[in-house]
């Protein structure tokens, strides 16, 4: 841990001697703007692309808690949405009505994907535009009182501790 | 076992099963050259007999817009023939039991299917057609509403028999092909409420088209839809980098705009067309009830 912080350290201390030299550099030459002053990235963050984005739900997807839970709108107010560490399938790729485990505010928790926006569309079953989950603790029982957007009719015929789910949704399409 | 009768058997197990030079997708399936050569030849007992049509065709170029599904694939390697006129009298059955009503992309429609795990063993769905796609029985049309905030979309199979009751609330037509752009467009542009009342038209008024533009969000984006060369949406300002890499990828469809293979290849003769809702006309007599109904203003 202690080396991690060096290192930091050190990068962040080479990035201010650098960030020092652009400075004198714009005093001396005002009108050539330097790219490292720039401390913020640019607007429309995605200006540079890499790969297409994935619409499997797999290892290290972000996910959004839909229920009204305590720590899923502590992720929502800090801004990190919590990710997927392990989808309970062999396969390793998750889709409606599977269990996952989200690594959530530092903390492990297990949840139920109940929405996703998926790689190809089911017919009869409906997409969703994000990716959600809902929150339960380890004996299965949910976080929260409520989910807040509906969730598929499908999914009323699962089984065993999902019909706790089932009994907190408000509405199914 | 004779040496005549043995090179008799080679030369019938050489016997190619498969003439064609075409790459064949289902290897399962007949070439269209042999069936049509085994249909002609005097051997054939059951020849068919067609006859030549020479009254007036009427509706054929409102069939063709009102329910495209039975023209046959655009691609070439999935049209058959045989399974192609049998589904459509299938079809026209099926049209026979529910009402499928005449619709476009952009229309505002409701289905009702029957779910055997709600309440009242119905599922109902109201919200924009995005998407239509596919021929024959696969016909399917895509819904796209957002309830609570949050945009869903479901896919409808048109001919699936689970299907109770499918109903046009508005009907319109935009000026694309498809709207999935609306994923990456604000939330009230695909908003649609459940207990919407329909809107009647008057009789014999022409389809009302949609032509506000809408406007899309910043990035990012699901898809790139710069590229898509879409008529009804605004595309914010985009980055030189972006706007070269659109504009490299579209001077690569110029030179397919005179491929003249290509569009023989896609498109269906108006013979075969006609064809194609003679026969639906026909049959339609017989299921009265086949025909969409359009949506007609009572007073009017």
């Amino acid at each position: 841990m202690s080396g991690c912080l060096r290192s930091i350290a050190d990068v962040t201390s080479h990035f201010n001697k650098l960030n020092l030299v652009a400075t004198k550099f714009h005093s001396l030459a005002p009108n050539k703007s330097p790219k490292l002053l720039a401390s913020k990235p640019p607007e429309g963050a995605s200006n540079f692309s890499s790969t297409s984005a994935s619409q499997h739900i797999m290892k290290l997807t972000r996910m959004r808690v839909v229920d009204n839970s305590a720590l899923g709108k502590a992720a929502q107010v800090a801004g990190k949405p919590p990710r997927v560490i392990h989808v309970y399938k062999k396969t390793g790729i998750g889709h409606t009505g599977d269990k996952v485990l989200l690594a959530i505010r530092g903390q492990k928790t297990r949840g139920y994907i109940v929405g996703c926006k998926g790689k190809r569309h089911y017919p009869m079953k409906p997409r969703f535009d994000t990716n959600n989950v809902v929150l339960v603790d380890d004996n299965g029982n949910p976080l929260g009182t409520r989910i807040k957007v509906p969730i598929g009719s499908h999914l009323r015929a699962n089984e065993g501790d999902f019909t706790k789910l089932l009994a907190i949704a408000t509405k199914f399409v | 076992m004779s040496l005549k009768t043995f090179s008799k058997l080679a030369a019938f197990r050489r016997f190619p099963a498969c003439t064609t030079s075409i790459p064949c997708r289902f290897s399962n399936t007949l070439s269209k050259e042999i069936v049509e050569k085994h249909r002609k030849s005097g051997l054939n007992r059951d020849q068919e007999e067609i006859e030549e049509y020479k009254g007036p065709i009427d509706a054929t170029r409102e069939y063709k817009h009102v329910m495209p599904e039975f023209l046959p694939s655009s691609t070439w390697y999935f049209r058959d023939r045989l399974k192609d006129k049998l589904e459509r009298y299938d079809m026209v059955k099926r049209r026979s039991q529910i009402d499928i009503p005449e619709f476009y992309v952009g229309s505002i429609m409701s289905v009702t299917v029957s779910d055997p795990h709600a309440p009242g063993k119905q599922n109902r769905f109201v919200g924009l057609c995005i998407q239509r796609e596919e021929t024959g029985l696969r016909a399917r049309f895509t819904l796209r509403n957002v309830i609570d905030g949050q945009g869903i979309e479901i896919q409808y199979d048109m001919y699936n028999p689970t299907l109770q009751k499918i109903e046009v609330l508005k009907l319109e037509k935009r000026v694309d092909d498809d709207l999935l752009y609306l994923r990456d467009c604000p939330q009230e542009y695909s908003t649609v409420p459940f207990d919407m009342e329909p809107v009647p038209l008057a009789k014999g008024a022409p389809v009302p088209v949609y032509t506000k533009m809408i406007p899309l969000n910043p990035l990012p984006w699901e898809r790139r839809w710069n590229i898509k060369q879409y008529k009804g949406v605004t595309i914010p300002e985009l980055s030189k980098r972006r706007e070269k890499r659109a504009a490299k990828y579209l001077k690569t469809l110029e030179p397919r705009k005179h491929d003249i293979m290509e569009d023989y290849r896609k498109s269906i003769p108006e013979e075969m067309e006609e064809e194609v809702y003679r026969t639906v006309h026909e049959a339609s007599k017989k299921y009265p009830k086949a025909t969409p109904s359009k949506l007609t203003g009572k007073g009017k």
